[in-house]
């Protein structure tokens, strides 16, 4: 009763207030959106400078999508690699081939390069015994097919990441405002129990929730063509874990903080590092114990449960760990909350 | 809802319940090293209107959040309509109106009284006629379904009084209700006041306006955390030779005439 009256409560406010309402639905759109097209884009044609190479390569190479530019002497192409024309020269000097990439933008130069290796390695081979290119390369695909774009592969995590964070923001400070205002102390005056606090807030923020993950996976798997390979309600379920986690760990923190804007200092240190752990970025490289930092943050497992559906169809089996690491990380941040509101009353 | 039916019939005899409505003994309230509220003592009888008076910074909205339950007192105890505190069933029998507006200001009046009536487990029909009741007492019938942040000061103490009302509870804790509103607003608030008073209702606030204490059955004077005096406006008077409440306020409180 007193549960669904602090719900209703809080979607009423949250009606009053479009522009919050905007940014829990519209934001993550957007922010989704621009992603898509910037790492989804057609993918950079290398501009390859050519001397002495045969003129069937040429046709080879520019159908393999690179833009060829035939220069005759190594000095002149050189001098426009180093000012940034050029993404790599391609040369022979008697039977050997050299390759010079550019080298300042890494993801450039290894599409240069995968790009002369795929085209030209059965010709090299064929033609020449250059011991460095002899091997035959065999590529496969054991997801994707090869069609993953790096938007697909990191995809997943974006969605997971949006769900997290802006409900982790608003929880944070509608929660701090209830405070600031004084309406919690006077909630606190009624005879409700300080569970039902908490969980009215889940209740009233779960409406809003649920709606928000639903249109955040619609949006990236149908509009965007984000690559799916599993099931829609399973992307649903995870997603629906990680906004918990957040709305409570947000509601959490936000008894630390005095205002908004000390909120906001929460997002470098409790946001960011997850970002980091969240599989964004390769931390095979890592300090091993380093990598072990990732078990204690919720948006690892949210990630890693949402990569493994998306994009290798795991079922819910396969998933499981996840699911139960975000359960438990929510249930240990409503106990936490409940035990922080004995800040505002003594019992 | 069991609940409230058993308050009923605790109401039905509370007037002639000898009880005392509030009850404290040697409490204190320390925060850190400092110590605000200094072994009170003090019963606050049923159907009393009892005004707490204090100079900024006394300690007397300190005293009513101890009464209130929202704080627990660093020594001493608290009984509340014959429960010791900390006892949460009993918050539903207090209504509490705080020193600042407590209200939702993206919502309507109304919205406001629907939310609070429903933590105070007031529901359908019931929660209807309450809301209709106690916003004419407040005079702010004609704005029911205006947003609280199109309200003026005065309007939202008044919601925030109706706040405290909706659920007819025994014991009123204001703190400070008639700041920001008009004299004639308060002449018609402290009429209701006393007519609550009437039906036996304990009321509890703080005050600084000198002619409110005046009106009050009996005052406690409060002084840097320490309660100086405890009686009738006429007894304070006459205790300190004084002709009016201020003149005596003065002389009781710090014991020199400043
Ligand atoms: N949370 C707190 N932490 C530290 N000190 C506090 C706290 N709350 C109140 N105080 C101190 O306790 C003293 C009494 O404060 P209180 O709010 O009870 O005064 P008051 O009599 O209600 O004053 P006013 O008439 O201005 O409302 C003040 O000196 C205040 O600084
Ligand atoms: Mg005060």
């Amino acid at each position: 009763m007193r549960i669904r009256a602090l719900a209703l409560r809080i979607v009423r406010q949250f009606i009053r207030d479009r522009r919050t309402i905007a940014l829990l639905f519209l934001a993550p759109l957007l922010v989704l959106t621009l992603m898509y097209f910037v790492f989804n884009g057609q993918s950079v044609k290398p501009d390859l400078a050519t001397i002495g190479i045969p003129a069937e390569w040429h046709s080879k190479l520019e159908q393999a999508g690179a833009k060829i530019e035939p220069y005759s002497s190594l000095p002149e192409a050189e001098a426009d690699l180093r000012k940034g024309k050029l993404s790599a020269i391609l040369s022979t000097e008697g039977n050997r081939f050299s390759v010079r990439l550019e080298g300042s933008d890494p993801s450039e130069s290894k599409s240069a390069l995968l790009l002369i290796q795929q085209t030209l390695q059965s010709d090299i081979e064929r033609d020449l015994t250059s011991s460095a290119w002899s091997a035959k390369l065999d590529i496969s695909y054991e997801h994707g097919e090869g069609r993953l774009t790096s938007f697909d592969s990191f995809g997943p995590v974006l969605v997971g990441f949006f769900s997290f964070f802006f409900v982790f923001l608003l929880a944070g400070v509608a929660f701090l405002r209830e405070k600031t205002t004084g309406t919690l102390e006077r909630l606190m005056a009624s005879p409700i129990r300080r569970f039902e606090v908490v969980f009215g807030y889940l209740a009233g923020f779960g409406v809003f929730t649920i709606l928000q993950a639903t249109l955040i996976a619609w949006f990236s798997i149908q509009a965007l063509g984000l690559y799916m390979d599993g099931s829609f309600w399973l992307v649903l379920l995870t997603n629906l874990l990680l906004s918990l986690v957040a709305l409570t760990l947000g509601t959490l923190l936000s008894t630390f903080a005095g205002s908004e804007f000390q909120i906001i200092q929460f997002i470098p240190l409790v946001i960011v590092p997850q970002v980091f752990f969240s599989g964004l970025f390769n931390l095979d490289a890592m300090n091993p114990w380093l990598q072990k930092l990732s078990y204690a943050m919720p948006l690892y497992y949210g990630a890693d449960a949402l990569r493994g559906i998306m994009l290798r169809g795991e079922d819910l089996p396969d998933i499981q760990i996840d699911i139960y690491a975000l359960l438990a990380f929510s249930i240990a941040f409503i106990v936490l909350n409940m035990a922080a509101l004995r800040k505002q009353r003594a019992f | 809802m069991a609940e409230r039916a058993g308050e009923k019939t605790v109401r039905s005899n509370r007037t002639d319940d000898p009880v005392a409505a509030i009850e404290l003994l040697k409490v204190t309230r320390s925060f850190g090293s400092r110590k605000v509220l200094h072994e009170i003592d003090l019963a606050i009888l049923r159907g009393e209107l009892f005004g707490l008076l204090g100079p900024s910074g006394s300690g007397k909205t300190t005293l009513v959040k101890l009464i209130a339950g929202l704080d627990a007192p660093s020594g001493g105890s608290v009984l509340l309509l014959g429960e010791r505190m900390p006892n949460r069933r009993v918050l539903g029998r207090v209504g509490y109106m705080a020193q600042s507006d407590a209200l939702y200001s993206e919502l309507t009046g109304k919205q406001n009284l629907e939310f609070f009536a429903s933590l105070y487990g007031l529901s359908g029909a019931r929660r209807t006629e309450r809301i209709a009741s106690v916003m004419k007492l407040v005079d702010l019938t004609e704005h029911l379904n205006k947003p609280v942040s199109a309200y003026s000061g005065g309007m939202k103490r008044r919601l925030s009084l109706a706040v405290s009302l909706l659920h007819e509870p025994e014991l009123l804790l204001l703190d400070e209700p008639t700041v920001g509103i008009d004299p004639v607003l308060r002449q018609s608030i402290w009429t209701e006041l006393l007519s609550l008073r009437d039906k036996g209702i304990t009321i509890v606030l703080t005050t600084h306006v000198m002619d409110e204490a005046d009106r009050c059955d009996r005052i406690g004077l409060i002084r840097e955390g320490r309660l100086t005096a405890v009686d009738s406006p006429e007894g304070l008077k006459r205790a300190s030779g004084a002709s009016t409440i201020e003149e005596a306020f003065i002389v009781l409180g710090g014991g020199t005439r400043a």
